[in-house]
């Protein structure tokens, strides 16, 4: 079997065509493809559908995320959870540019959001779910009654591409992600054409992890590349401010 | 500790922390309410849930002691518990679609006594966040709301009807403020406890909606 690793991001992301849809994973500062974020930045592709749980944080230092791709002048459109942070005293890079209607934003509960990449993924065109039934997101929008209950219809969200970061992969793009870096990553790499993944040790040969213990397959991914040390590579801000 | 009277973020997360009950399963939602899984409640049995697919976390990690690669639904870092186990975001939203959450606690800017609440949109705003909110306030078997009582101009935020746009419907069945304890009864709100240094009087005022009083109010119970 071939390896999937590439030498370089930059070799990662050259492809990348304008107009391409592409789901970034992370949650928080965890398990999100910083470095392919910034090389897809440097190689420029314009127009893109972003898919992802937020457009970036409010934190600083400012890291490479949605927020700079739209400063930047690439994006499109978001598919996303927040388009405002949950404290209404941060503001988000992306807020001014989404107010100002330079670019377009579809707001999705994140259960919808997930399951909406799963269905991709897994052949289902569309589901019903109850959440955001009775809510401005519903009006106008298809809903049925279950056993007397109302659901909302969804569609699956397939992508042309999809980043992630992994903690461990073999060569053949078998994954395994550490902790709370799991979050979207496997859904987002099977609802994607592409899948191009981060990793944050040494890749492994091919049958390095055991099969028992891999989260993501290799059939699903696509792109391989080894993250450098700081300060050539992107690791992840520090711990965040606690309020007590 | 915000600058209204009353209790501090920590007490009121103690406060309904208390509530919970032996084997429940806790979603935390960002802000105010992840500090309940730092409360002290004894023998009870809770297994915390977070969005992100954490089943099992504990009390926040200590600085210097940090995971990176281990967040709650509001980025911070926790710790876990023995038994804990990891899920990928769809299958942690199946757990929450399918009602194995006994109790969401969700931060918000509007509960109304109808049991409606607001957390995801600011009045005038285009955009706003909804994380998981929605899915959660429709699934889980219950949903309480840990607030300030008051904006931070003084406005209320317990009200008669929410202005704003609601994340759910008719589903909140206890609120926690500085202030005291409430119920949603429909048409008014029950105060169950009052914050100690507080008057019944300062409540009302500080209400958008009627607040109905027990004939014996007990004093807001606090973390020993």
């Amino acid at each position: 079997m071939k390896t999937k690793e590439l030498a370089s991001f930059a070799d990662a992301v050259r492809d990348i065509p304008d107009g391409a849809s592409i789901a970034f994973a992370g949650f928080g500062p965890v398990g999100v493809p910083y470095n392919l974020l910034n090389a897809l930045a440097e190689q420029g592709a314009k127009n893109l559908t972003c898919v992802a749980n937020t457009t970036g944080g409010a934190g600083q230092p400012r890291m490479p995320d949605i927020g700079r791709l739209v400063e930047q002048g690439q994006v499109r459109k978001v598919i996303c959870s927040f388009t405002a942070a949950t404290r209404a005293s941060d503001q988000l890079p992306f807020t001014k540019y989404y107010e100002s209607g330079e670019v377009e934003a579809e707001l999705v509960p994140q259960g919808t959001l997930a399951e909406r990449l799963r269905a991709a993924g897994a052949g289902i065109p569309a589901f019903y779910t109850p959440a955001a039934v009775g809510t401005e997101l519903a009006e106008g929008r298809e809903t049925r009654s279950f056993g007397g209950r109302d659901y909302l219809l969804e569609h699956a969200l397939p992508v042309d591409y999809a980043f992630l970061r992994a903690w461990r992969a073999d060569a053949f793009g078998n994954l395994l992600f550490r902790r709370s870096q799991r979050n979207f990553n496997p859904v987002m790499a099977m609802a994607a054409r592409i899948t191009i993944v981060e990793v944050e040790e040494d890749i492994l040969p091919i049958g390095g992890i055991d099969p028992d213990e891999v989260h993501t397959a290799g059939i699903f991914v696509h792109r391989l590349v080894r993250i450098p040390p700081a300060p050539a590579g992107i690791w992840q801000p520090g711990p965040r401010e606690v309020r007590r | 500790m915000s600058g209204t009277k009353g209790l501090s973020r920590q007490q009121i997360a103690d406060r309904l922390a208390f509530e919970f009950q032996d084997g429940w399963i806790v979603n935390l939602g960002v802000g105010m309410p992840t500090l309940c899984s730092n409360t002290d409640i004894g023998d009870t049995q809770i297994i915390y849930h977070s969005e992100n697919g954490v089943i099992g976390y504990g009390p926040l990690a200590e600085p210097g002691k940090e995971d990176p690669h281990l967040v709650n639904a509001g980025g911070q870092n926790v710790t876990l518990r023995p038994g804990a186990a990891i899920v990928h975001h769809a299958d942690s939203f199946a757990i929450i679609r399918s009602g194995k959450i006994d109790v969401t606690v969700l931060g918000a800017y509007e509960v109304a006594c109808n049991g409606d609440f607001a957390n995801w949109k600011m009045a005038g705003a285009k955009g706003g966040g909804i994380g998981g909110a929605m899915d959660l306030a429709a699934c889980a078997k219950r949903v309480f709301v840990i607030m300030e009582h008051t904006t931070r101009s003084g406005g209320p935020r317990l009200i008669a009807r929410c202005n704003i746009p609601v994340t759910a419907r008719g589903v909140v069945t206890r609120v926690a403020t500085n202030l005291g304890l409430f119920e949603p009864l429909g048409e008014a709100f029950l105060m169950h406890e009052i914050a100690p240094g507080i008057t019944v009087e300062e409540v009302r005022a500080q209400t958008g909606a009627e607040v109905r009083v027990p004939d014996r109010l007990p004093t807001f119970r606090l973390a020993r």
